[in-house]
């Protein structure tokens, strides 16, 4: 009598908590989320002129000579793909990391002819997601002569740009400050148009 | 400078603070006192079991408590299997995804039902919006869940005097969902959502590049984002330890850790509930000194080798010094260190310490790739995994293991002085003992066998993706994560074949069940024993000798059973790192 008891329970329970955690609450949550927070929830989407050009939290492949670049992407079948997100998997002992490393090394010291010093690891390594929207102080730094030559827009103007998107966590222990690449890069684009009808 | 010191200790003492009043109003949750959530949600509890046909006092022992157990857990199993082979024809599909296959379904549901939360599939290319709703997260609420219920039968057991009755499971269920893990979820999910985590049914959007690139002679111009509920699943992953994520790359995607400030509260919530049930233990026996005692050897088990293995992690790739590439540890740079998959938000040392928490906690969560750690730090993972999540440990799993290990210590004290022991009053003997060693031993036998068959066969060796030792490695982690119920993976391991996905499947369920069914037995053993009052030969089970006792006993079980295996893998890799970089 118990066991049937029992068997009848396990179906009702099942049933009244699969509504409740898997309907009510992830739909009232939802309710919640674009009322309250209607920018985040539909995805922190970044417009210009009204069409989406975006996501300030999910990273963009950028390699142009004007532009400031993100880091390598692992992501297939292209890079920063932000319906597949992905990482290499390589551990640190495989060779192939190892010459990928080194050939991304070389296509930025070319890039980067003014450019003095080390490379900064965060720009030769992909990154968990693949789709990591940031790149170190270090990285931006890297590149700012390029980009500076490549848009005609003076470096120390360019250096401002680069802290107004830097963003630093509310406690230092929190995590590292990073630059958000996709809209440094609209910063920059926007400068440069404005350069271009006021040279 | 130690790294990531602060992080570590912030962790911990936040977590402490909230785990406090958590676990005192949890221990009133289980007694059926009266409290403020009883007034707001115990007109729904009282609905639930009229609608259930269930009564609070009708109390079970032992073995109908773990029947019940068995068969929710076989209705959770099939209902599952079925929504996910059936997927496609299924509303809220906005990507028109198809069903899944029969392996990767049972692999998914039992992963699931088991509180593995291990993912051979790719979340925002695979499931549909009501796979993850109304398939997985009702599994992130129900499989933690029960195993919180198991321990606070432990705790009835060792409480109780001479009796059957351990509390019914249908009412301790209820209670679990409907006064802890649905009322954080919310709060959680609420902060989660004001940080950028997505809460939306809507499509994936599509967004136009404002620099299109050439990729493979073809010029991409678009990029499609992913969307979904996230936020309300984030937040029961992180909470029940689970580790489901959402999307592929789990907290590693900005969507579903989008700050540093998240990525912190993430490694709280993996903590809270483990935390908060050992200090309920102590509040449920009336026993303070049991609070300290285990939380203290959780604490002194798992200081040191999450600092080593975020020490090893931001040393960086030694290869890589000779590559022009600069490590530094700057802010700056990010923080330095291996950056190979780790999100420059976190940076290396977090993402250490998140790798360490996921593993030690049982939730399996990733914010960065632990594939690509560097060896030692990879091995920290595994060892924390292999010591059977007694430290912290899953949602009630860790601290019913922990119970384990400690009457496995007071009965090795009771050996040495020549004496049967009690703990709590309850005298510890052979049934109690075979029950505890049942439990523990089952874990390392899946581990060793599961791996050597995967080695011994093609189907098993051609899932590694690195070459070397790191390929050992990734089909040991496969096996140790998934005997653990813990979910986390070395990301290469190719899982979604018809091999892994069936061994593995039946790890999760071996693991889980023949871990925990001893420990409801050995609860009833022990509720139906008289208390002993304490005399001038108990021994003490608690302060730092019995403290160092259980840590003895958890160790040996961990290293000695692993250190073959590990020295086959992240060992030698390690050593081989050193002499490369030496060479070069």
């Amino acid at each position: 009598m118990t066991a049937f008891r029992d068997l009848k329970a396990a179906m009702m329970v099942f049933l009244v908590f699969a509504v409740l955690t898997g309907l009510v609450y992830p739909l009232a949550m939802t309710g919640i989320g674009q009322a309250l927070f209607p920018h985040q929830a539909n995805g922190s989407l970044v417009r210009r002129h009204g069409t989406v050009v975006g996501s300030s939290l999910i990273g963009q492949y950028f390699r142009g000579r004007g532009v400031f670049w993100s880091r390598p992407s692992a992501t297939s079948p292209v890079p920063y793909d932000a319906a597949a997100s992905s990482a290499s998997n390589m551990g640190p002992n495989n060779p192939a990391l190892w010459r990928h490393v080194a050939r991304r090394v070389q296509a930025l010291r070319k890039a980067n002819p003014h450019a003095h010093g080390q490379v900064p690891v965060d720009l030769v390594t992909s990154s968990a997601s693949g789709l990591d929207p940031d790149i170190s102080i270090a990285a931006a730094d890297y590149q700012l002569a390029r980009v500076a030559h490549n848009t005609g827009i003076p470096k120390a103007r360019l250096k401002a740009l680069v802290a107004r998107y830097t963003s630093r966590p509310t406690f230092a222990f929190m995590g590292p400050p990073v630059v958000n690449v996709l809209r440094l890069n609209l910063a920059v684009e926007a400068l440069r148009a404005h350069h271009r009808a006021h040279p | 400078m130690i790294p990531a010191l602060e992080s570590t200790l912030a962790v911990l003492v936040v977590t402490i603070l909230l785990a406090i009043p958590l676990g005192r109003y949890m221990a009133r949750v289980y007694a059926g006192e009266e409290c403020f959530a009883t007034r707001w949600l115990g007109p729904f509890e009282r609905a639930v079991y009229r609608l259930c046909g269930v009564q609070v006092e009708d109390q079970m022992d032992w073995k109908r408590y773990s029947v019940a157990f068995i068969v929710f857990s076989v209705v959770g199993t099939v209902f599952l299997y079925v929504l996910l082979l059936v997927q496609k024809g299924l509303p809220l599909n906005p990507e028109h995804f198809p069903s899944l296959s029969a392996a990767l379904s049972f692999n998914t549901a039992t992963s699931f039902v088991t509180n593995t939360n291990w993912q051979a599939y790719a979340g925002e290319s695979t499931m549909s919006y009501l796979s993850q709703m109304l398939g997985l997260v009702v599994q992130m609420f129900l499989s933690p869940a029960e195993g919180i219920v198991i321990v606070v039968v432990m705790i009835r057991g060792l409480v109780g005097v001479r009796t059957k009755a351990l509390g019914n499971f249908w009412v301790d269920m209820t209670r679990t969902v409907l006064y802890i893990l649905l009322p954080l979820s919310i709060v959680f999910a609420l902060v989660l959502m004001a940080q950028g985590v997505p809460q939306t049914l809507g499509p994936y959007v599509q967004a136009h590049l404002i620099a299109p690139f050439l990729h493979a002679k073809k010029e991409i111009v678009h990029q499609t984002i992913a969307l979904g509920p996230v936020a309300s699943q984030e937040a029961i992953k992180q909470l029940g330890n689970n580790g489901g994520g959402f999307f592929n790359m789990n907290s590693a995607h900005p969507f579903e850790n989008p700050t540093a400030f998240t990525d912190f509260l993430g490694m709280v919530t993996m903590l809270l509930i483990p935390v908060a049930l050992v200090t309920m233990f102590g509040d449920m026996v009336k026993d303070h000194r049991q609070t300290v005692l285990i939380l203290g050897v959780m604490v002194v088990l798992f200081l040191p080798f999450a600092l080593a293995s975020e020490h090893f992690d931001l040393m960086g790739n030694p290869v890589f010094h000779h590559l022009s590439v600069t490590q530094a540890r700057t802010a700056a740079n990010a923080g330095g260190g291996n950056m190979v998959g780790v999100e420059d938000r976190f940076g290396a040392g977090n993402s250490a310490l998140w790798g360490s928490l996921a593993t030690s906690t049982s939730t399996g969560a990733a914010n960065s790739a632990y594939d690509s750690f560097m060896p030692a730090s990879g091995l920290v993972n595994l060892f924390f995994m292999q010591l059977g999540e007694t430290v912290f440990g899953g949602a009630g799993t860790g601290l019913a293991t922990a119970l384990a290990f400690v009457i496995f210590a007071v009965f090795l004290g009771g050996l040495m002085i020549g004496r049967t022991q009690e703990y709590l009053g309850k005298k510890i003997e052979s049934f109690e003992i075979k029950m505890a060693s049942l439990s523990i031993l089952v874990m390392p036998l899946l581990v060793l066998i599961g791996t050597a068959v995967a080695v011994a066969y093609a189907s098993g060796r051609v899932g590694a993706f690195n070459p070397g030792p790191h390929g050992f490695s990734e089909i040991l982690y496969g096996f140790t994560s998934a005997s653990n119920n813990n979910g986390s993976a070395f990301g290469g391991l190719s899982a979604d074949t018809g091999f892994y996905n069936t061994a593995l499947g039946l790890c999760f369920l071996i693991g889980r069940y023949w871990s925990y069914l001893p420990l409801l037995a050995m609860a009833g053993s022990l509720a139906g024993k008289q208390r002993v009052p304490a005399s001038p030969g108990t021994l003490a089970a608690h302060g730092p000798l019995f403290g160092g006792l259980v840590i003895g006993v958890i160790l040996l079980v961990g290293a000695l059973n692993f250190f073959p295996a590990l020295g086959l893998g992240p060992i030698v890799e390690q050593l081989t790192h050193a002499s490369i970089a030496l060479a070069k």
